[in-house]
């Protein structure tokens, strides 16, 4: 076990929190940021795993698909009080 | 949609053309290198959206009419099919490369994939259409 092992070990744990976490939160915009969070992780996952090409996907359509679902919760039931 | 913020609207004028450029640097040289079409499609994308966020969805429209994304949706998979046929032409199966006697040049150069540099570039045109065609319809949609 080295300390790259230890640090893989460290972000999948992270993940497993991150995806509970979007899992079980009520405020549907924090939903969204802790998403962001967990494909951030992923990426660097990836990377780890030596397969840069997911993690550039992973990267691009995180951002993609969160800042689609933040407009999907601006224009739906969400209102700023 | 609007915003008033004059940084905002200024670092993402400064970001823009190097956002763009990255994009299709990873278009281009999907089959060399990581990235491919998928992600540079979505990071070309990604620079439009941040220019109809800073700038308006009126301003965003402007300079990718309904018209032009809907093109680019169907010509990019037109494009597909098209360099797919080359292979049925020749003779050999759908989307042949190397069986349809295309030279392949040196490896790990930019031009040693054949068709799939040529492939690459319609996906990622139909990808970023699809992406900002995805955006535009939830920002403009009334609930």
């Amino acid at each position: 076990m080295t300390m790259v092992d230890y640090g893989n070990i460290a972000m999948l744990f992270i993940l497993i929190a991150a995806s509970l976490t979007v899992y079980f939160i009520r405020n549907l915009l924090h939903a969204v940021i802790v998403y962001g969070v967990f494909s951030f992780i992923m990426a660097v996952i990836w990377l780890q795993m030596n397969s840069p090409d997911l993690a550039i996907t992973e990267a691009a359509a995180g951002i993609a698909t969160t800042v689609l679902m933040m407009l999907v919760i601006f224009r739906t039931s969400r209102r700023e009080e | 949609m609007k915003i008033r913020d004059l940084i905002l609207k200024r670092i993402t004028t400064l970001v823009l053309p190097f956002i763009q450029v990255y994009g299709f640097y990873v278009i281009f040289h999907g089959q060399i290198s990581p990235g491919g079409s998928f992600a540079g499609g979505i990071i070309v994308a990604l620079g439009f959206i941040a220019y109809a966020t800073a700038f308006g969805t009126e301003e965003g429209r402007a300079v990718l009419p309904e018209k032009v994304t809907i093109s680019a949706e169907s010509y990019g998979t037109l494009w597909y099919a098209l360099l797919g046929m080359v292979g049925i032409v020749k003779g050999v199966p759908f989307l042949a490369n190397k069986l349809a006697g295309i030279d392949l040049g040196v490896p790990g150069t930019i031009s040693s994939g054949g068709l799939i540099a040529l492939l690459g570039i319609g996906v990622g045109i139909r990808v970023a259409s699809t992406m900002v065609t995805l955006f535009f319809t939830m920002l403009e949609e009334e609930v």
